[in-house]
Order: C-alpha cells, then structure tokens, then sequence
C-alpha cells in the first residue's frame, strides 16, 4: 500500500505545483488520478518514483518512509514507474530493456507473455532498438512492457499509458490492466483521462490546480466528475457557431 | 606461439580455439607464427615488402580468413603491408585484428596497412579488433591504414571495434567505389584515462548508384581525447552517409569533423552527428527500473557500443 500524506511541491521559481495533497492506494485496487492539464498528475507520479523530492510531506510504502528514497531503491523495493514520454536509447533493443526490468534473463516465452500484454509480437520486437525507429505508439507500450517486467513489484504508476496507442490495441491494454489487479494484487495508480480507463478503476482521485477536488470510489465519483469545471469561453465569442458576428 | 599471444587471439577472437577453421596467418613480433592456406584462400609472403598477399579464387563462398597480427613485448615497431584480393562473386569473412601488450617502458607498435581489391559483385564483411594489455609504461600503439578498391556491384562491410587499452591510435581508411559498389563501416572505439584516438575516413563515390554508410559510434572517457574526420565524396550519382555519435564521459574531449563534397547534382549526401554526455533521462529510465547510477552509465555505454 502507499500512502501520500500532505505532500507539497514547489518548483525552483517559488511556483507552487502540488498544494497539500494526500490519498492512498491500496494493493490489488487500481486508483485512477485525472483532472485537468496542468494539475499536477505527473508531478505526483515523478514524486512518487522518486524523480523529485516534495518539499514537504511523507510517502509511506507499506507503512515505512520512503519519502528520502532516491529513484533507485524505491525501484529496488517494489515502485514501478511507466513514463509519459518513453525514453529512447541507441543501442539498447527491446530485449535488453525487458532483461534489465526483471533483472534476469529471459526466455523467449516470458518476453511474448510480457510484449503479448501490450498487444506486440516477441519475434518482431525483441530484437529491435529502443530508439526513434519505433512509432510513438509502438514506444509507448514497450515502456509499459518494461514496468510489467519488473519482478516483485508493489506499486505500479503509469503515466497516460493510453496516450498514442491506437483503439484496437487499447482494448488489450485494458484487459492487461485488469489482469494486474486481478491476479499479482499490487497497488495499481494510473494517471489517465481515458473513460475506459476511468470506468475499470476501483478508486478515483481528481486533482485540479495541484489539489485534490475530490476522491472516493468510482461509482460515487464519476457522475460528478466534471463538477466545478468551468467551460473556457472565448470572450470574444468566436467560439459560438458561425463565429464573430 | 608465445602465452601472450595466445591470450591475445583469445581476445580479438572468439573463432580462436588454439587455432583457427580455415584459412589463416598468424604474426607475431613480426614474425609468422603459423599459416595455413585453403584450395580457394591462398595466403602468400610478399618478397619486397614485410607483409602477404591473400588471394580469394572467384565464386568462393562462406569461407574465413583469419590475419591477426600481435606485438608481445616493448621495442617493436612492427610495420606489415597485407593485399586482399577478392575473385569475381566471392562471399567471405575476414577477420583480421591486431593485440598489443608490453610489461615495460619501451614501446609496442603495430602498423598494418591493409589494400582490400574487390573484384565485380563480391562480397566481403570485414571484422577487426584492437586491444592493448599489459602493465608496462611503455606506450601501446596502433596506427592501422586501409585502402579499398571496390569494383562495380561489390560490397564491403567493415566492423571495426577498439575498446581499450591503446595509448594512441591514427586509423586512416580511404576507399573508391565503382557503380553500385556499396561500402558499410561501423566503427567503435572507446577510450580512457590519457589515450588518444584519431580517424580519418576519405571516401570516393566514382560509379554511378555507389553507396556509403558510415556509423561512428565512441566513448571518451577520464582525459582521454579523440579526433573524428571524414570525407566523403559524391562524384555522381549516389548516396553517402556518415553519423559521428560520441558520448563523453568525465573530462573526455572529441572533435568531429565531418565534410561532405557533392560534385554532381545527383549526389545525395547526409551527415548527423551527435556528441554530449549519456541523455540524463536515459539513466532516470534505467535507474526506475532498479539500476544504480553507475549501472546504468554502464549498460548505456555497451549498448551505445554495440548498436
């Protein structure tokens, strides 16, 4: 389980991004943080892998403080962390990548289990670098893969997985993500504006202008999920059928 | 041979098992330390020049030719001139590579200037490895010269890799393509501490519908520095294309110089060069996935070497 207690994130600028926000998330339930751009979602995911320090407050995972962890040992200790944006490399295939996660080799039926979950083939990828040569879609569900790799894990955070993948291999994605909570029982936390997504979470978190507005069980949050978001109107109108009168 | 000879080819080979399958020639100190020519690979002493001749009959097929060449101990400066000469259609390997080692602090030397021939629509992938080892203060250097000559439709791919332990190197290769000749150099080098390491690529497009690809990937690390040059020429028709990636470790230093020279219209002619530390996100990637930040400089750089 982790837990989040009144974390506080300031950039170097003095703007201050996250304001005081706490929740937790629980193993074997997946939680589903959405809410407007700009947020704070992603800051909150970085947070939680360690890529930044809050400025203040706790992160407790499985009741210890981890808050003063850096990005190494929390991965050591069971956090997963699928980027945003996938990271490429020149040089490292697909294959190596998918190795480094499990820390161990793997056998050709392993790496399809784990491609076969984000809708690849083993045979066309594994051997395939991990750099520009990929579509944007194609990166995007290998670095899924490369945080479903990863042994012994407690808490797995993806960032918008849904972005760049097409419709028909988001179907797959879905039934990956209920698999997950189904059967390995982690502590599941996807940052998603997907309603598919939004409609298999256990839990749901809104967070607004680096606040939570509000959070609780699907069922009672989403029919008033858009509650308190103003429509951004064009003062000048242009934005009425037929423009600018 | 001498032992360290013997663990040398180990290095620079993984085909060496004592000796080699096929046909061979192995120098040492400047000496020949053990030959061995096939029905379709001859291998011959030049008598006005130390060196050999290699001659490949036509239409062979599948078949290696090993020429490493050592220096086993300081106060040698070793100079070797060895001809390839490729028959019509032929398709081999040639593995040749160079290990040197001094326990001392006189100097060992290798310079191996090699002429590759190639014959109309042959085929020739070209492995090569350098090495220095030992603990003597006395300099390691290799100064390799390769000089190609491919005729229309051949192909030449060259695999070189240097990887540690060379004081200095100046590795200069020059290469002429006829029509629709193709030549394909994937060079790596790495070095450390004081090392210098130069190469100079001269590359003439001459035969309509010839191609280059030249991939230059390295690492400078500690002090070491390295000097990147090419040129490459497209006279008519063709495609030329070199990518300079270098990734600088600690207070490593790299110049890259590349030059392009486009003298027909038709010449179509790409550089990309790329140098700077490992990506910083790179090594966040790896770190999430449970790696220590030295681990993961690590993996990045054996990747970054292999591809």
């Amino acid at each position: 389980m982790l837990e989040l207690k009144n974390i506080r994130w300031k950039l170097d600028s003095g703007e201050e991004i996250l304001k005081d926000v706490s929740f937790t998330v629980p193993d074997g339930k997946l939680t589903v943080i959405t809410g407007p751009n700009g947020g704070g979602k992603t800051s909150l995911a970085k947070i939680i892998a360690g890529l930044e320090k809050p400025t203040a407050g706790e992160i407790l995972l499985d009741g210890k403080n981890i808050t003063d962890w850096d990005i190494t040992e929390r991965a050591v200790n069971g956090i997963g962390y699928a980027f945003q944006q996938p990271v490429r490399f020149k040089g490292i295939r697909v294959r190596d990548l998918l190795e480094l996660a499990a820390g161990e080799t793997l056998t050709e039926g392993e790496m399809c289990s784990v491609l076969g979950e984000v809708g690849l083939c083993a045979q066309e990828y594994i051997n395939r670098d991990v750099d520009a040569s990929l579509s944007g879609g194609e990166s995007k569900r290998i670095e899924i893969a490369s945080v479903l790799a990863r042994r012994n894990s407690k808490v797995l955070v993806f960032d918008e997985p849904e972005a760049g993948i097409d419709l028909w291999s988001f179907t797959g994605l879905i039934d990956a993500f209920e698999e997950l909570k189904q059967k390995h029982g982690e502590a599941l936390l996807i940052i998603s504006h997907q309603e598919r997504i939004l409609d298999i979470a256990d839990n749901i978190i809104v967070i607004a202008d680096g606040k939570i507005r509000m959070q609780g069980d699907k069922d009672e949050i989403l029919p008033q999920l858009l509650a308190g978001e103003k429509g951004n109107k064009c003062p000048l109108g242009k934005d009425k059928k037929g423009g600018m009168q | 041979m001498n032992d360290t000879t013997f663990s040398l080819l180990s290095i620079l080979s993984d085909d060496f098992n004592g000796t080699y399958n096929g046909a061979f020639n192995i120098r040492e100190n400047s000496q020949c330390a053990g030959r061995r020519s096939t029905e379709n690979i001859k291998i011959e002493s030049k008598t006005d020049e130390p060196g050999l001749d290699i001659y490949i009959k036509p239409g062979t097929k599948g078949e290696t030719v090993y020429i490493p060449a050592c220096v086993t101990h300081g106060n040698v400066d070793d100079l070797v001139y060895n001809d390839f000469h490729v028959g019509e259609g032929a398709d081999v390997v040639i593995v040749a590579g160079c290990g040197v080692h001094t326990d001392n602090d006189e100097e060992a030397k290798h310079n191996g200037i090699h002429r590759f021939f190639l014959a109309k629509g042959s085929h020739v992938l070209y492995k090569e490895k350098h090495i220095g080892t030992g603990n003597g203060t006395g300099a390691k250097k290799i100064d390799p010269v390769t000089d190609a000559y491919l005729e229309e439709d051949s192909v030449l791919e060259m695999d070189t890799v240097q990887i540690s332990g060379v004081d200095s190197t100046f590795r200069k290769t020059s290469a002429k393509l006829g029509a629709r000749a193709k030549l394909i150099i994937h060079e790596r080098i790495m070095t450390d501490g004081d090392e210098k390491a130069s190469t100079d690529f001269s590359v003439d497009l001459n035969g309509e519908d010839s191609g280059v690809d030249l991939i230059s990937r390295s690492v400078a690390k500690g002090s070491s520095h390295q000097e990147y040059h090419s040129r490459i020429s497209g006279n008519c028709r063709c495609t030329g294309h070199s990518e300079c990636d270098a990734i600088l470790v600690g207070n490593g230093t790299v110049n890259a110089a590349p030059e392009l020279f486009a003298g027909n219209i038709d010449a179509s002619l790409i550089h990309e060069a790329a140098i700077g530390k490992i990506a910083g996100e790179q090594i966040i990637k790896l770190r999430t996935l449970g790696l220590t930040q030295e681990k993961a400089e690590e993996k990045i750089i054996e990747g970054f070497l292999r591809g």
